[in-house]
């Protein structure tokens, strides 16, 4: 067996040196790998690309120089300002439609759950075990005029056969409103979940009925949970074009599909750079508001 | 008021409420599994059409419902495009699950355990973690093409790798970090007066504490690597993972295959799922 080192014995003096070093460095170490690929493939990119919304690019040779054209954003909205409020319009109304489909099984799962909460979490997780794409594309299959719902329907002459819901921005919303429901289901969930039970238990002490319970207990806890899962879900519905190319057919198009257009069918990289830089700032002031009114904290508990 | 007052006065509203709730309270657990059965059904429909024949010699899936056939179960490699990107997505979200889950794990452990005079620019990497996951897909993948077509850098595995870890990190960290956060140092301390060295510590005992906030975090990160569509399709170049070539497909028309992927990948991923949750159940 090894002798125990004595305290004054030099070579413990240079270790401990070295100890004290390392733990000094220890957190930059730890964060370094994941800073240098943050650094250079996300922020790198983001400046990049604000950068590049302000270049003017050859359409022939495909090279850009600067030229601070800050013409670029007004000619760009007036181009496609129709395409920015179709999707405002969609992402916000489907988000509606989602809250208001999640937040009575969020409440039931998170106050009546019991021993099978996990279960039924699991159930509201469950499109994501299919790939998105196949997802959207079923909703093709379902939404079909002799589909499985549509079909059924007119077969038994409650729908005119000339009924059609393909290629409407109904099919898009059912669409977004499908794909993105676990969005705000989750974060309902969660903020419903961490609500204290034994403050209902006080109101109801204090007389309180259920409904008022439910109003002025759950209802005022429950709001931070509610933006969060508003603004989870409205975002990336926001950018999304898969449902509207699959769903919506040639008409609504979403501001989506000009980017992913501009970017990679007709080579307008500073016009997609800054339609892109755009909707990331319809992003960040949505998330600004609310880290100003209910704290910039709160939003991370939900992810 | 006196406080003797409390049980009979408590009593009445409690009683008249359960008499008039004796109907009601079927509504909302009726109306949660009404919900269910929407999220459940379109992967039914999904699973359904996979045993679908097709008519005439293209084997592209219909609308309409042509009578039953495993055909494509016997066949499901028969689509050589579409089972090499099912082979690329693996390997794709294999080799960044592996990355990110490792980078992200340290930064985990820095976020939790050193503060802001040891750790300057922790609240910076709060900050861009939050961003990354809130910003729109969309804008992350536009501005990575943009990266890679301004410093003429070939698109294929090697981006679509860089990408993948650059937006798994995050998913990673905020898993790991919940996990940490509960975490009993205490344990660590011991360790160190027992002797054991950083490493040992290490290995032996925070790792194995962590370890389901890690893998939580990997299946995680896995699964949105599998999944991910915007950002590969900006920057798949030659090399195309499954969704993307799915995507692609619904243009063309979709061999009835990819509904056979899409139940495969299903019929394991809950599998998994209910394995860790009869896991978790026998543990408790």
């Amino acid at each position: 067996m090894e002798q125990p080192v004595p305290p004054d014995h030099p070579g413990r003096v240079t270790n401990r040196h070295h100890r004290r070093v390392g733990r000094a460095l220890a957190p930059y170490l730890l964060s370094l790998p994941s800073g240098l690929w943050l650094l250079l493939l996300f922020l790198v990119p983001l400046v990049l690309m604000l950068s590049l919304s302000l270049k003017t690019c050859s359409p022939s040779t495909g090279a850009c120089v600067m030229a601070w054209h800050w013409g670029e954003f007004s000619s760009e909205m007036s181009l496609y300002h129709q395409e920015f409020i179709t999707s405002l319009y969609f992402a916000a109304a489907s988000t509606v439609v989602d809250l208001i489909i999640s937040f009575p099984i969020a409440y039931w799962i998170a106050f009546y759950g019991g021993r099978r909460k996990n279960f039924f979490l699991l159930m509201l997780l469950v499109p994501f075990f299919v790939s998105f794409v196949i997802r959207t594309i079923v909703w093709e299959f379902v939404l079909s005029n002799n589909g499985v719902i549509l079909g059924a329907l007119k077969h038994i002459h409650l729908l005119p056969s000339g009924f059609h819901i393909l290629g409407t921005s109904y099919a898009v919303m059912a669409g977004l409103a499908y794909n993105y429901l676990p969005f705000t289901a989750l974060p309902l969930y969660v903020a419903l979940e961490r609500i204290d039970r034994r403050v209902l238990e006080a109101a109801y002490d204090l007389y309180a009925t259920k409904r008022v319970g439910f109003m002025k207990v759950i209802m005022p806890l429950a709001v931070p949970g509610i933006f969060a899962a508003f603004l989870l879900t409205f975002i990336p519905m926001f950018g999304d074009y898969v449902n509207q190319e699959i769903l919506g057919g040639t008409s609504n198009t979403m501001i989506g599909t000009v980017i992913q257009n501009q970017f990679l069918v007709t080579l307008d990289y500073a016009g997609g750079a800054s339609l892109s830089a755009i909707l990331l700032v319809v992003a960040l002031l949505g998330i600004f508001l609310y880290a100003r009114l209910l704290g910039s904290r709160t939003i991370e508990q939900y992810l | 008021m006196t406080l003797l007052d409390q049980p009979t006065a408590l009593e009445v509203p409690q009683l008249e409420a359960t008499k008039k709730r004796r109907w009601t309270r079927f509504v909302l657990p009726t109306y949660s599994w009404l919900v269910i059965a929407y999220l459940v059904f379109p992967i039914v429909i999904m699973i359904f059409y996979s045993f679908n024949k097709t008519i005439g010699s293209m084997q592209l899936v219909s609308f309409s419902w042509n009578g039953f056939t495993s055909q494509w179960y016997h066949q499901w490699s028969n689509v050589p495009g579409l089972t090499a990107s099912f082979w690329l997505s693996i390997r794709l979200a294999l080799v960044s699950t592996l990355i990110a889950t490792v980078l992200g794990t340290m930064l985990a452990i820095a976020l939790v355990r050193y503060r802001s005079p040891r750790f300057r620019g922790k609240g910076a990497f709060e900050q861009v973690i939050f961003l990354n996951i809130a910003a729109p897909e969309i804008v992350m993948g536009a501005s990575l093409l943009g990266l890679f077509v301004t410093f003429n850098i070939g698109r294929g595995f090697l981006t679509l790798v860089l990408a993948h870890v650059m937006f798994s990190i995050a998913y990673v960290t905020v898993t790991v970090r919940a996990r940490l956060a509960g975490f009993d140092t205490a344990l660590e301390e011991a360790a160190y007066d027992l002797g054991a060295t950083p490493a040992v510590t290490f290995s032996r005992v925070t790792l194995p504490l962590i370890m389901p906030g890690v893998l939580a975090g990997a299946l995680m990160a896995f699964a949105i690597s599998i999944d991910d569509f915007v950002t590969s399709n900006f920057l798949s170049g030659s090399s195309v993972p499954f969704p993307v070539w799915v995507f692609g497909a619904t243009r063309v028309g979709i061999p009835p295959q990819v509904f056979v992927f899409g139940t495969a990948i299903f019929t394991v991923g809950i599998g998994c799922a209910i394995l860790s949750i009869v896991l978790a159940r026998k543990k408790a």
